[in-house]
């Protein structure tokens, strides 16, 4: 136990002092690590504050319900009561004629609106149902639009259905993104090893010479390859924070612009840990598969 | 302890180095292995040690044969050794203490029981105060020494040894050589090779003659 703690010791201050001992190459690859690591965190990140974007928005969700053409009030009638049976949630009634002026009010459409020859809106219902979850609204669109009279019922959550296939497609982007990075970060940690094997192949030859292990020879490169992905990882969640709190006043800005409060969420201290981990075993991986091929190479 | 039997060793390339070599080291043994440049002393001490395998022939250590030792067991066979290169194989980059702790940070000591340790071998070979010296500071005896205190600040039962007066004059080649007998005295079995004859008289060795791969 002592044996095998003092040569993990012994091993990690050499890792470290070997981290020090040239430190533009170290912050060079540290910066190579931390932008391979940054982009997939901040595509995380990113889906992660959409994701709670559309959360908010989908608070609201509307059927509107659209009347055929030749309906009459009679037909608007007959809906409006069974609306009352069948929807328990709010809905309010919207004529064509109020249609047509707000339509006439807002900016630029009153030339328009006059030159139509008659009123080309339909009677519609907006309504708010109770009940919000997907498949509650689908069921419902798909009874209304069995109602007499009635030319197109509209679920205005559909957007945040197609949101919501946006945010897993983003997801599988920085996925594949996450993947392409991580093979880069193992890639360059091999070769940074690679260098630093063959720089003391001296030292390997001897220790092997009296007895050393392959373990031996690979603990501080793995200690080197694990501090550096670690270090890496914390560098990049490190930029992502600066980053945010950069973007965090024209963003908290436009969004009061429409009304609406917004703040951007970062990274979790948990998920920065999770990063450095991340980084860590990968950095570590990096410099195993790298020994263990210079090893076998030497012999 | 050391038994090797009808040992063949050929390189790739086809040439010979040992044909046929026999012999037995006891556990106490100070052991000359001599001959010609070329007669195949290095390859032999190479075998013993592990670092080439015989081409035919048995070669059993402590029990175990070597030839058929897995990759993966070497590293504690050679524990057993301590081994003395002929060209020293010191670490430059290292000071003089961190040499001779390699062996130590090997199997696995503590900081401080190594650090003793490698203080008395390096007392035992006469460079105690030089520790801090990086191994490029030192003349050629006291590299020789160096690599000495290495090999022997594991306590080995084994010491193997090659060459270790190439490139010494006689006065420094008899401290060196003084010091393989203490360790002899003590009871650690000496295997060295060397071309150099004449001090056969002095150490009263056992001698293994070689004779271009063959023992005369
Ligand atoms: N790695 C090798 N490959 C091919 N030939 C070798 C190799 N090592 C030694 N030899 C040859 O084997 C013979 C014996 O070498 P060696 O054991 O070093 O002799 P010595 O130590 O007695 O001078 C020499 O002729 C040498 O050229
Ligand atoms: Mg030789």
């Amino acid at each position: 136990m002592n044996a095998w703690f003092s040569q993990h010791r012994a091993a990690l201050v050499r890792a470290v002092r070997r981290l020090l001992a040239s430190p533009l190459n170290t912050l060079l690859s540290l910066l190579v690590i931390a932008l391979a690591m940054a982009l997939p965190l901040a595509g995380y990140v990113l889906l992660d504050n959409l994701k709670s974007l559309a959360g908010h928005a989908s608070g609201n969700q509307q059927i509107s319900l659209f009347m055929a053409d030749d309906a009459s009030r009679k037909d608007s009638a007959e809906i409006e009561s069974r609306l009352k049976q069948a929807v328990p949630g709010a809905w309010r009634f919207v004529p064509r004629e109020e249609a047509l002026k707000r339509l006439q009010d807002s900016e630029g459409m009153a030339e328009i609106v006059a030159s139509l020859p008659k009123n080309p809106l339909p009677d519609a219902f907006i309504v708010e149902p109770g009940e919000r979850s997907p498949e509650a609204l689908e069921a419902l669109r798909q009874t209304f639009s069995q109602w007499p009279k009635v030319a197109h019922v509209q679920l205005d959550s559909a957007w945040v259905k197609r949101f919501d296939a946006f945010v897993r497609l983003g997801r599988m982007v920085v996925a594949l993104l996450a993947a392409v990075f991580c093979a880069g970060l193992l890639a360059v940690t091999f070769n940074t090893i690679r260098l630093q094997v063959l720089a003391n192949a001296a030292e390997i030859e001897v220790a092997r010479l009296i007895g050393a292990t392959d373990a031996f020879i690979r603990r501080p490169f793995q200690y080197f390859g694990a501090l550096q992905g670690a270090a890496g990882g914390l560098l990049a969640g490190g930029g992502i924070v600066l980053a945010l709190r950069w973007l965090a006043p024209p963003i908290g800005e436009l969004a009061s612009l429409y009304g609406a409060q917004y703040a951007l969420a970062g990274p979790h201290a948990l998920d920065l840990v999770a990063v450095a981990l991340f980084g860590a075993l990968l950095g570590w991986l990096g410099a195993h598969l790298s020994v263990s091929l210079s090893l076998r190479q030497l012999g | 302890m050391i038994q090797g039997s009808n040992l063949t060793k050929r390189y790739p390339g086809g040439f010979e180095a040992l044909r046929g070599v026999s012999f037995e080291i006891a556990a106490g043994d100070m052991v000359f292995v001599t001959g010609h440049s070329g007669a195949g002393k290095t390859t032999l001490v190479k075998l013993i040690a592990a670092i080439e395998r015989p081409t035919s022939g048995s070669l059993v250590v402590n029990g175990q044969n070597v030839a058929a030792l897995r990759d993966s067991a070497l590293p504690y066979l050679r524990r057993h050794f301590g081994l003395v290169f002929q060209d020293h194989k010191l670490l430059f980059d290292r000071s003089v203490l961190e040499n001779v702790l390699l062996p130590l940070q090997i199997t696995g000591f503590g900081a401080r029981e190594a650090k003793k340790r490698a203080l008395a071998a390096l007392d035992k070979v006469g460079l105690l105060g030089r520790e801090k010296a990086p191994p490029i500071a030192l003349s050629g005896g006291e590299q020789q020494r160096l690599a000495i205190a290495r090999a022997v600040v594991n306590r080995p039962s084994i010491l193997l040894v090659d060459e270790p007066t190439g490139h010494l004059d006689a006065n420094s080649a008899e401290a060196i050589l003084d010091i393989f007998r203490d360790f002899n005295r003590v009871g650690v079995t000496v295997v060295l090779s060397t071309h150099d004859t004449q001090w056969v008289e002095r150490y009263q060795p056992r001698l293994l003659q070689l004779d271009h791969g063959q023992l005369v």
